[in-house]
């Protein structure tokens, strides 16, 4: 394990060769193989959140079934929303951001390459500590929204919701760390000519929802430390007995929850963006009406978590003001659903798996739009609330919008990543047995809803109308599970045997295609020069190629001088000349064992606290927590002063 | 933007090499910061939510109960004392990294030490003021105001304990020569928590002790 790589750039032969081994995963600062520990860990996670639907679905499909207990259902519909939004999904989009986004600004890394190794170990350990406390059967059991005072220690004793607070303490600590990593890494470490306009919309949208990371998450941080101090140490935050109102908690989740579902929406938008035009052979339709329609989507996203409160009786005035405002939110999702037709729209279209997943998106998530239209209008909500509707509504946007987006996007990006090209045969089962199963298994839910089945009910009785329904709906959860079992059994065949890829088997303008398939460690060996949005689509072979509307933007301003390598992450201490136009080197952070170190200390800080039980001091093992924090501050000061980097 | 930093690099060779000119490190102090308001905004507004709903004493400030008159609890003095300390402090901050970046490595160090200083005695007073509630009566699980109170203050508390920490730190590399002008940016960084900690408590310090 060298110090410090640093090699002359145009001698990529001379870059140690990749090393292999489990030590090296550890230790990796690599943004590509964060990006596949990413990746492969939410796709367990993903798998996990699935068993648990398929577990909630078999209690379902037929009348008092006795299948699971009403605890443990309540455990699986809890768990299977967290462990989908916390450790499946946003997870995912983070491998995304991780693994594309230096790739498509043509950087060498992302600003703080250990910061990225911390926050996914910490989200590892984070999923771990979730996901034991479901093998234990005691797992959060209370809804992912975990409403207070319902969730006070009277009311719930056991540890159930002390894992909900001490678990989602520890993730989230690990998506606002990564969040601040992709933003500095979009900002600052663009290539040269590479302006905020010529960004790929991927890149856009990954900035956007990092933003809404850092500010959402860490209203819920506080959330959820209230609680855990009125969990762990008696206080009175969300105590209506002394004198606390209790809607507090509600507003303060809902402030957080409703950009979540933006977090977890806007990347997929982008990855939308990138298939689209790639297999249509036409740039994006209203690049910037885009950009500045996800913005508007991420801001107005802060005004409108009430919606998600009209039954609480906030009276007309504010409901008015939340229905209006979720209403407005259909303005600019609505403009990019009409973007994306439009850049379909006289495309030479290409119907390749990815392309698939993402049209299907296009017209799945827009069914979820319309059912989230008419939630807003507060008094149909009134009927609506806690029935089968939502979860129908919330399932076409989750299902029918970040997964099938997310599912587009491994499609598209897996060549890159492995060098090798899906199989389209399995590809395509995957997406019929996929759009089949999650129409039967979402769409019937709206009527059940409609016919007045509640949400989060273990069991419902004969003669109720509800039987056939329930029926569909779970053989088409079945559906979607056969479905992805092929996803996964072509992610490893492809994996070995695909077919070799290329640098660019779609044809696509991006940077990330520029380079070869697998991407060397050091990504570029001379970073490029942006002169428009679509630097693979430009000049002859473009306009021979027939894409129409290639025009070139005719600017040749660059953020630095032109030549220059700008990606490398120098560390000002090293008095090396930054701007030597000569002779630069590809610098490559050494690996450390640092973020390793450190997660573990922050699981401990949090995890240990689950033994502070109520009733046995027997069980307080808060030394712990202790060694937790001296973990930690020994891995930031060895961290602060590691050679190298 | 990107003609305005062709401009910056030209006019300064050896800028840092990044697409804004701007210190990556330092921009993510910026952003972190950014998160921290949300952080504080979100326990400054629920003990604002909370406020005066507390069931049973002691309460902030003099209230009548049940027709009899009650003392507040807080020391307003006191806090006055200790904020202003705090900061002052801030100049203390500013000035060492003035001698940071001039190379004055002794006043540097003794400016960074008296920065730590003063965020010590802030601490003093405020470890002070937690044991002297603590004897009145007012524990995290009394009341709202307890609750509310301790943990915001607290919270900020634990912000200035760091801080004090990674002053004394960059004050013993300091004073081993090891942060020369060309390392200003590490004080700087410092620097840039040790404001927003201290801003931060401008506004609690108005919010909870003064307003009534």
């Amino acid at each position: 394990m060298a110090s410090t790589a640093t090699v002359a750039a145009p001698h990529p032969a001379a870059v140690p060769a990749t090393e292999t081994g489990i030590w090296s995963w550890i230790t990796t600062v690599d943004h590509k193989r964060i990006g596949i520990l990413y990746g492969v860990t939410s796709i367990f996670f993903f798998l996990v959140g699935g068993l648990e639907a398929l577990l909630i679905r078999t209690q379902l499909i037929r009348p008092e079934n006795k299948f699971l207990s009403a605890d443990v259902f309540n455990q699986m519909f809890t768990m299977h929303a967290l462990t989908m939004i916390f450790l499946a999904l946003m997870p995912l989009t983070a491998a995304f951001f991780n693994y594309m986004v230096p790739l498509q600004i043509g950087a060498r890394d992302v600003a703080f390459p250990r910061l990225n190794a911390l926050s996914y170990w910490i989200y590892l350990f984070g999923g771990i500590y979730l996901l034991a406390s479901s093998i234990l059967k005691i797992a959060p059991n209370v809804g992912w929204y975990a409403y207070a005072p319902l969730t006070e220690r009277p009311y719930n004793p056991g540890p159930n919701v002390d894992f909900y607070v001490l678990g989602l303490q520890i993730v989230g600590l690990s998506s606002i760390i990564a969040s601040l990593n992709f933003i500095i890494t979009i900002i600052n470490l663009r290539a040269p000519g590479m302006r905020l306009m010529r960004m790929p919309l991927f890149t856009w949208m990954v900035l956007i929802t990092n933003v809404l990371i850092v500010t959402a998450l860490a209203v819920f941080t506080i959330a959820v430390t209230q609680l855990m101090f009125d969990r762990m140490f008696g206080t009175a935050f969300f105590d209506p007995a002394r004198g606390s109102d209790p809607l507090i908690w509600q507003h303060i989740f809902w402030m957080f929850g409703h950009p979540e579902v933006y977090i977890l929406i806007i990347p997929i938008f982008g990855i939308i963006s990138e298939i689209i035009p790639t297999f249509s052979r036409k740039p994006l339709f209203g690049y910037n009406v885009m950009v500045f329609a996800s913005i508007l989507i991420g801001w107005l996203g802060w005004g409108v978590w009430s919606h998600h409160m009209f039954t609480v009786g906030l009276g007309p005035i504010a409901d008015s003001f939340f229905a209006l405002s979720t209403m407005l939110i259909a303005i600019p999702t609505g403009i990019k659903i009409f973007n994306w037709i439009g850049t379909m729209w006289g495309g030479a279209i290409r119907f390749t798996t990815a392309m698939l997943f993402a049209i299907s998106f296009i017209a799945m998530f827009t069914v979820g739009g319309i059912s989230g239209v008419m939630h807003s209008a507060a008094p149909a909500d009134l009927q609506q609330n806690d029935t089968y509707f939502i979860v129908a509504h919330i399932h076409y946007v989750f299902f029918g919008g970040t997964v099938l987006g997310l599912f587009a996007g491994t499609y598209y990006w897996f060549p890159k990543v492995t060098g090798r090209l899906m199989s389209e045969k399995l590809g395509w089962a995957h997406f019929a047995l996929t759009m089949v199963g999650m129409n039967l298994a979402f769409f019937p839910m709206h009527f059940l809803g409609l016919f007045g089945m509640p949400r989060r009910v273990f069991t419902y009785e004969y003669g109720l109308g509800f039987e056939g329904m329930n029926l569909l709906s779970t053989l088409g959860a079945y559906l979607i599970g056969v479905g992805t079992i092929v996803f996964v059994v072509n992610l490893v065949l492809s994996a070995r045997r695909g077919a070799l890829a290329g640098p660019n088997p779609w044809g696509a303008a991006t940077l990330e295609w520029s380079i070869p398939s697998p991407p060397p460690v050091y990504n570029f060996r001379e970073i490029p020069v942006v002169r428009s949005r679509m630097p693979l689509w430009e000049g002859d072979p473009a306009r021979d190629g027939g894409i129409p509307h290639g025009r070139v933007e005719e600017e040749t301003e660059q953020v630095t001088i032109a030549g220059t390598k700008i990606g490398e992450i120098h560390d000002p201490e090293e008095g090396e000349n930054k701007m030597s136009t000569h002779d630069h080197g590809i610098h490559l952070p050494p690996p450390s064992y640092w973020p390793i170190v450190t997660a573990f200390g922050i699981l401990l800080v949090f995890g240990a606290l689950i033994f502070r039980n109520a009733e046995g001091a027997l069980y307080n093992l808060w030394y712990l927590s202790l060694m937790g924090v001296g973990i930690v501050v020994v891995g930031i000061y060895s961290w602060a002063f590691e050679p190298g980097h | 933007m990107s003609t305005a930093n062709a401009a910056v690099h030209a006019a300064h060779p050896g800028h840092l090499d990044t697409s804004t000119g701007l210190d990556s490190r330092k921009m993510a102090f910026w952003t972190f910061i950014g998160s921290e308001c949300l952080l504080f905004g979100s326990l400054i507004a629920t003990y604002l939510a909370n406020k005066g709903k507390s069931t049973v004493g002691p309460y902030p400030h003099e209230m009548v109960v049940d027709g009899k008159h009650v003392e507040g609890i807080l020391n307003i003095p006191l806090t006055s004392f200790s904020t202003f300390i705090l900061l002052m402090s801030s100049v203390a901050m500013v000035l060492a990294l003035n001698y940071t970046q001039r190379g004055i490595r002794s006043k540097a160090t003794l400016w960074l030490f008296l920065t730590a200083f003063g965020g010590s005695i802030f601490l003093g007073c405020q470890v002070y003021e937690f044991t002297h509630f603590w004897h009145e009566g007012l524990t995290l699980q009394t009341n709202l105001f307890g609750s509310t109170f301790y943990l915001l203050t607290g919270f900020h508390g634990a912000h200035v304990t760091v801080g004090v920490i990674y002053l004394l730190t960059l004050t013993t590399l300091s004073a081993r020569g090891r942060i020369g002008p060309e390392k200003a940016l590490n004080v700087e960084i410092a620097g840039l928590y040790w404001h927003f900690v201290d801003v931060i408590w401008i506004v609690i310090f108005p919010l909870v002790y003064l307003i009534k």
